[in-house]
C-alpha cells in the first residue's frame, strides 16, 4: 500500500517537470526513496517472471529431448531455424492470425453494442450487466466442452440443426468458425466491460450539445464517442488481441488441433508434451512471446499518443 | 509398499490383481494400484513427468506396447534380470514379448494384448474376402445393388490410422524403420501398395463418407446400425453387439430380407448374420501381419524396492490376473495357456482367429522416437481419400527420418 502511494507521488511530479532542467535535491531523495520502496515488488516480479522466461530462452538454445537425455548439448539457433523453416509453424501461425483478427473484430463490434446498451439502460441496469457478464464467468474449458457436445452429431442440439451426416468439427472451415464463435461468445463481455469504462469518459453535455447542433446518432458515435474513447479502445483491443493470439483451451477441447485448426500455442504444447522435445518446444514458446511483444508494439505505434502511460497532454 | 500405475480403463481389474498379490506376498510387501488418466497421451505425459523428476514412489508402470523403446532408451525403466526374464518368457506369446523387448533385452512384462480381425456380414458376403482387393470389389458390388457396403476401419487422424497403415505395410513385406533407426519405409513396393489400398478403401463407390474421422467405436456403430458390410476391428465389437443397450448394441438394428436396415421388427437382426474371419491379406496367399496392441508392465528406475517389484510383476500378470482382465476388461491375455481355457473361449467365440492373428502379428516401429513418427504419419495419412501413393512415399520417408532423429517439429 505504502509502496504504491509513494510511487505515484514520486512519479507524478516527474511528469509535470519533464523536459524542464534541474531537479532539486529534495526531489532526488524522494525519487531514490520511491525506487527503494518499489524494489521488493520489482524483485519478486523478476523472480517469478524473468526466471522462467530466461530458462525458456536457455532451453530454446539447447538440443534437449527428454527421450535422449544423453544427447543434450548447446545448439545455438538451430531450434529457431528448424521452427522458422517448418511448414507446420507457418501453417499454425496463419491459423492463429486468422482466429485473432476475425474474433477480435467481431468482439469489438458486439462489445461496443453491449457497452452502449449497458450504458444507456435505465431500468434493470444491474440485471442487464449481470446477464451480459455471465459467459465471461464460465470457465473456458467448461464452455468449450458444452460447445463440443452441442456440435457433435447425434448428441448436440446445434449439430441437429445441420443436414444429416455433417460433422462440423471435422472440417477445417467449419471447425475454425466454431472455435471463433466460442471465443467470441466467451470474451465479448470482457470487451464490453472495458469499453463501458471508456464510455464513462464521454461527457453527456458534449453529446447533448452535438445533438442541438444537429448531429445524428451515427455522427455522434463516430465523431464524438469513439474519438473520446480511444484510450479505452486501445486497451480493450490490445488485451484481447494478445489473449486471442495465445488461444489454446478452446482449440484443445474442440478439435485438439486436428484438420488444420492448431494454433501456435497448440504447436508448442504438442512439441513439448507429446514429442518431449524441450528445445524445439521452448523455441516455439519464445517465438510466441516475441510475436506478442511485436503486436503490443504495433498497437502502441498505430494508436500513437493515446497509449496508456504516454503523456496525456499530447492527445 | 509398491505403487502400480495403470491406465484408468479396467482400473478395477488391476486393483484386484494388486490386492491378490498383496495377499500372496504374506506381508513382505503390498501392491497398491494407482490410476493414470484415460487418454494414452496423458498417461505417457504423467509417467514421463514423474520419472524425469525421479519420483521414488513409482515402482511398477503399465506402459503401452509402443512406449517400450522410448522408456528404455531414456533410462526410465529397468532391464529385466536374466532369471526374471526367463520366467516371464515361459508360456508367453512370442509377439507380445517382442513388444516388450528393446535392443535384445526384455524391459517389460506383457500383461495383456490386442489384435484386429475381420468382422463381416455373412448375408452380404457368404464367403469372407481374403484380400483387401477382394473386399473393396465386394463393397463396390454391394453399393451397385443398393445394399449396405461400407468397409469400416480406423482412419481418423490418430494412432488408429498408423495401426492400419502399419498392418498393410507389414503384410506387404515392408517396415517403417528398423530397430537401429534406419528408415525403410520407401524400400520396395510395400508402402505404395499399402497407400493405394487406403486410398481406394476411402474413395471406392460404397465407401463410408465419414471414414476420415472414423475410430474403433464408429466402425462398431456402423456395423450395428446396418450400414457396414465389413469392418476390421478389435474383439470388443463382438462383446458389444451381444450386450443389451445402453452398454452394447443389443444385437444391432433389424434387417430386411435383402439385408438393408429396417425400422420395423423383421425378426432378424445384424447379430444373426454377424461373422468373423482372418484379417484380409495384401498379397493373396500371404496372411496379413496385424499390428499388435496391449499393455506391458515395466519397473521404474526410480523405485526404491526394485527386487520386490520384479517379484510382484510376475504375480500381477499371472494366469488369474490375465483371465480376470480378459473376462471383465475385454483385453485378450498374453499367456498362451489361457487360449485353451473354456471360460475364455466362451467369452471370446472368435478366439481361434484372434490367436492366429497374434501368432502372425507385426510390431510397430521399435524406436525411442516412435511417438513423433506416429504423429507425423497420422498427419500425412489423413484424410485417406486424398492420398496420392506415388507422391506420398518419398514425403513419408523424409518426414519419418526427421522424426526418427527428433529433428524438426511435430504437427
Amino acid at each position: 500500500m505504502t509502496t504504491a502511494t509513494t510511487t505515484t507521488e514520486a512519479g507524478a511530479p516527474r511528469h509535470r517537470v519533464s523536459g524542464q532542467p534541474p531537479i532539486s535535491e529534495g526531489k532526488k531523495a524522494e525519487r531514490r526513496l520511491g525506487l527503494l520502496l518499489c524494489a521488493p515488488a520489482a524483485i519478486i516480479i523478476v523472480l517469478v517472471t524473468a526466471y522462467p522466461i530466461g530458462y525458456a530462452i536457455w532451453l530454446s538454445l539447447q538440443r534437449y529431448d527428454l527421450r535422449f537425455p544423453s544427447e543434450q548439448s548447446f545448439a545455438g539457433l538451430a531450434n529457431y531455424a528448424a521452427v522458422l523453416t517448418s511448414g507446420y509453424w507457418w501453417g499454425a501461425f496463419g491459423i492463429t492470425m486468422l482466429i485473432t483478427v476475425i474474433s477480435v473484430a467481431i468482439e469489438f463490434v458486439l462489445g461496443l453494442a453491449l457497452a452502449l446498451i449497458m450504458h444507456r439502460t435505465i431500468v434493470g441496469r444491474g440485471l442487464t450487466r449481470t446477464v451480459v457478464l455471465i459467459p465471461y464467468g464460465i470457465v473456458t474449458v467448461v464452455a468449450a466442452f458444452s460447445w463440443q457436445f452441442a456440435w457433435t452429431p447425434d448428441k448436440g442440439y446445434l449439430a441437429a440443426l445441420l443436414p444429416e451426416g455433417s460433422a462440423p468439427l471435422t472440417d477445417q472451415a467449419a471447425a475454425l468458425a466454431i472455435i471463433i464463435g466460442a471465443e467470441v461468445w466467451k470474451t465479448t463481455p470482457f470487451m464490453a466491460l472495458l469499453l463501458l469504462a471508456g464510455l464513462a469518459l464521454v461527457p453527456d453535455d458534449l453529446l447533448k450539445a452535438a445533438q442541438v447542433d444537429g448531429a445524428g446518432a451515427w455522427q455522434r458515435l463516430t465523431k464524438i464517442i469513439l474519438p473520446m474513447m480511444k484510450p479505452a479502445i486501445l486497451v480493450a483491443l490490445l488485451f484481447r488481441t494478445l489473449d486471442a493470439f495465445r488461444v489454446f483451451d478452446n482449440i484443445y477441447v474442440l478439435t485438439a488441433g486436428s484438420n488444420g485448426t492448431g494454433s501456435v500455442s497448440m504447436l508448442g504444447y504438442d512439441n513439448l508434451f507429446k514429442a518431449f522435445n524441450l528445445g524445439i518446444g521452448s523455441a516455439i514458446s519464445v517465438l510466441i512471446f516475441i510475436a506478442v511483444a511485436l503486436i503490443a508494439l504495433l498497437f502502441i505505434k498505430l494508436f500513437g499518443a493515446s497509449a496508456p502511460g504516454s503523456d496525456s497532454g499530447r492527445r | 509398499m509398491l505403487n502400480f500405475y495403470t491406465p484408468a480403463d479396467n482400473a478395477s481389474g488391476y486393483a484386484a490383481a494388486a490386492k491378490a498379490c498383496t495377499a500372496a506376498a504374506n506381508g513382505r510387501y503390498s501392491v497398491v494400484q494407482q490410476s493414470l488418466p484415460k487418454g494414452a497421451d496423458d498417461q505417457r505425459l504423467q509417467l514421463a513427468r514423474r520419472l524425469v523428476a525421479g519420483d521414488p514412489a513409482v515402482d511398477l508402470v503399465g506402459i503401452d506396447v509402443t512406449w517400450t523403446a522410448e522408456f528404455a532408451k531414456a533410462g526410465w525403466i529397468e532391464k529385466f534380470p536374466a532369471d526374471v526374464a526367463a520366467k516371464i518368457e515361459q508360456g508367453t506369446l512370442p509377439a507380445t514379448l517382442e513388444t516388450a523387448t528393446y535392443e535384445d533385452t526384455l524391459y517389460a512384462a506383457p500383461l495383456n494384448t490386442n489384435t484386429q480381425i475381420l468382422w463381416y456380414r455373412k448375408d452380404l458376403s457368404p464367403t469372407p474376402p481374403a484380400t483387401w482387393d477382394e473386399m473393396i470389389a465386394a463393397s463396390e458390388k454391394l453399393a451397385q445393388q443398393g445394399l449396405p457396403s461400407y468397409i469400416e476401419t480406423q482412419a481418423a487422424q490418430y494412432e488408429g490410422i498408423v495401426v492400419w497403415f502399419n498392418t498393410l505395410l507389414a503384410s506387404g513385406g515392408g517396415q517403417v524403420v528398423s530397430e537401429n533407426g534406419e528408415v525403410l519405409i520407401d524400400k520396395g513396393d510395400a508402402a505404395r501398395k499399402a497407400l493405394s489400398i487406403m486410398q481406394r478403401t476411402a474413395t471406392a463407390p460404397g465407401a463410408d463418407p465419414s471414414l476420415s474421422v472414423a475410430k474403433e467405436n464408429d466402425g462398431r456403430l456402423a456395423m450395428e446400425a446396418g450400414t457396414a458390410a465389413f469392418q476390421v476391428n478389435y474383439p470388443f465389437v463382438n462383446a458389444s453387439i451381444n450386450t443389451a443397450p445402453p452398454d452394447g448394441g443389443g444385437g444391432g438394428t433389424f434387417i430386411d430380407q435383402q439385408g438393408k436396415p429396417s425400422a420395423t421388427d423383421t425378426g432378424r437382426r445384424v447379430v444373426d448374420v454377424f461373422a468373423w474371419a482372418p484379417y484380409p491379406a495384401v498379397d493373396a496367399g500371404t496372411p496379413a501381419k496385424v499390428t499388435i496392441g496391449g499393455l506391458n508392465i515395466g519397473i521404474s528406475t526410480t523405485s526404491r524396492y526394485k527386487d520386490f517389484a520384479f517379484e510382484a510383476v510376475q504375480c500381477l500378470r499371472n494366469e488369474d490376473a490375465q483371465r480376470n482382465n480378459a473376462l471383465e476388461g475385454g483385453v485378450p491375455p498374453t499367456l498362451e495357456s489361457l487360449y485353451a481355457d473354456p471360460e475364455f473361449q466362451a467369452k471370446y467365440p472368435a478366439w481361434e482367429a484372434i490367436k492366429n492373428s497374434l501368432d502372425g502379428a507385426s510390431v510397430r516401429p521399435k524406436t525411442p522416437a516412435y511417438q513423433s513418427i506416429s504423429i507425423v504419419l497420422s498427419d500425412l495419412l489423413n484424410p485417406p481419400a486424398q492420398i496420392d501413393p506415388d507422391a506420398l512415399v518419398p514425403q513419408l520417408a523424409d518426414q519419418v527420418s526427421r522424426a526418427e532423429k527428433s529433428e524438426g517439429l511435430v504437427p
